[in-house]
């Protein structure tokens, strides 16, 4: 109860600082935009090639601009020892990790249900169909991305070559995220859309394996 | 609003190391901080006082040795005592404000009315008509009290301060004086790295001077006090 109590409290402070500096929130728009924008000329919209080659490119899009988001997410806490403060002040250290993950997780799927409509509309596929379904994939991948992320975010934070320690850590670790993604995303934009339920247990499975792992070894991931 | 009861609560350092790859920055130090003791410690830059404190805090682990809190008659407790901790940096968030950042803190210390607690302490800081404005707009000085402030959120039994003078204008430094010698009267336990002999230092009824992460020097004795203090500066 205090966990969640402070998990509370801790993500209506990441909200607010975050929709006041929309520091994140900017950065990954924009640079989803830019990667959608620029790969929709290598397409033929009339032809089937944006079907198959849209989700991966959309997933890949989605996983850099995380890899880009959840950088700076424990860096922030290091600039007046602000995360020192919050271990001195809360009563599981786990609602630190609950909160940024939880934000980190939110801030992703805004950002992506924002470009659905720019991708469908660049790419020529029909999701207002199976926008539910979208939503529920989008939310598994993202909260495959956000978990390790946030993770590796702690770790790197405290790294000599910080900047590129998260993208060394993340991305090998993400690749089976990103290809049940990216299969179950496929699926739902084919001609006979259908939710896959492999690929979405499988996002399931990983969501939980990689939360417990933080909640019975995160504390460690914050100490000096 | 009712303060928590204060419970006078004493820290022992047995023998604690703490290595950072091959460099020690501490080495075998030992001490018993009696229960409402007021202790400097004073020492050169890189002298270990910052890590003693901030294994105090339980913010970083000893490499090896043991700390242990104990309650009035000397018996060790399992439960961690209230603590506040000033540190080098302020430990508050830029982007919120002066009021925010103390409610942040105080919500997640379970303190029963948060609102009316920060408030007070804005006050007591000389800060209550700045206590929308955002940190970051803030002197140095100014930051200083919020991050004083912040670590009385608790009403500590125990009080961890790392040069809590740093920033602060004459003004600033008789208050912080006045706040710290109610807190020896109340006999809550204090800790503080000091640079030289302030008013202050001048509260501290021990002082102990630490050199390469050893403790070279511990007295209660005014004069020696007075000596260790004012080494600590040359």
């Amino acid at each position: 109860m205090a966990t969640l109590a402070d998990t509370t409290v801790l993500l209506g402070k990441e909200l607010r600082t975050e929709f006041r500096s929309r520091e994140l929130l900017t950065t990954t728009v924009v640079f989803i935009l830019v990667v959608l924008v620029l790969f929709s000329f290598t397409f033929d919209p009339s032809l089937g090639d944006p079907r198959r080659f849209g989700p991966g490119l959309l997933w890949l899009s989605f996983l850099f601009a995380a890899s880009l988001m959840l950088q700076p997410c424990f860096l922030r806490e290091q600039n007046n020892d602000t995360l020192s403060a919050l271990r001195l002040s809360v009563r599981d250290p786990f609602s630190i990790f609950l909160a940024k993950l939880a934000a980190n997780t939110l801030f992703l799927l805004l950002t992506e249900v924002l470009m659905l409509p720019v991708f469908a509309i660049l790419y020529n596929v029909h999701i207002l169909a199976v926008f539910l379904q979208l939503v529920l994939v989008l939310f598994l991948g993202s909260l495959g991305v956000a978990i390790p992320g946030t993770a590796f975010s702690a770790i790197s934070a405290q790294a000599r070559m910080r900047e590129l320690m998260l993208p060394l850590l993340l991305l090998p670790l993400l690749t089976p995220v990103l290809i049940a993604s990216t299969e179950a995303t496929g699926a739902l934009l084919d001609a006979n859309p259908v939710l896959r339920a492999d690929g979405l247990g499988f996002l399931v499975g990983f969501d939980v394996v990689f939360l417990t792992a933080l909640w019975l070894f995160g504390e460690y991931l914050l100490e000096e | 609003m009712t303060a928590p009861p204060l419970t006078p609560t004493g820290i022992r350092f047995a023998n604690i190391e703490k290595r950072y790859g091959t460099l020690y920055a501490l080495r075998r130090v030992s001490l018993e901080i009696r229960p409402g003791e007021f202790v400097a410690f004073a020492g050169r830059n890189g002298s270990g006082k910052t890590t003693l404190l901030r294994i105090a805090a339980r913010l970083v682990r000893a490499s090896s040795g043991s700390m242990s809190f104990q309650g009035p008659s000397g018996e060790t407790t399992d439960s961690a005592p209230r603590t506040g901790f000033v540190a080098h940096a302020t430990m508050v968030y830029d982007e919120l404000s002066a009021e925010e950042n103390l409610l942040l803190f105080a919500r997640l210390q379970g303190i029963a009315d948060p609102g009316a607690r920060a408030r007070a302490l804005l006050e007591e800081v000389g800060l209550s008509e700045r206590r929308n404005s955002l940190v970051r707009t803030f002197s140095r000085g100014m930051r200083q009290r919020v991050a004083i402030a912040r670590a009385l959120l608790n009403e500590p039994s125990v009080l961890l301060l790392d040069e809590p003078a740093t920033g602060l204008d004459p003004e600033g430094i008789t208050w912080l004086a006045n706040t710290l010698g109610r807190m020896r009267d109340e006999e809550r336990t204090v800790l503080m790295s000091v640079h030289g002999e302030s008013a202050i230092s001048a509260l501290a009824t021990r002082a102990v001077r630490l050199e390469a992460g050893s403790v070279v020097a511990d007295t209660r004795a005014g004069s020696d006090r007075h000596a260790i203090l004012t080494l600590a500066s040359a």
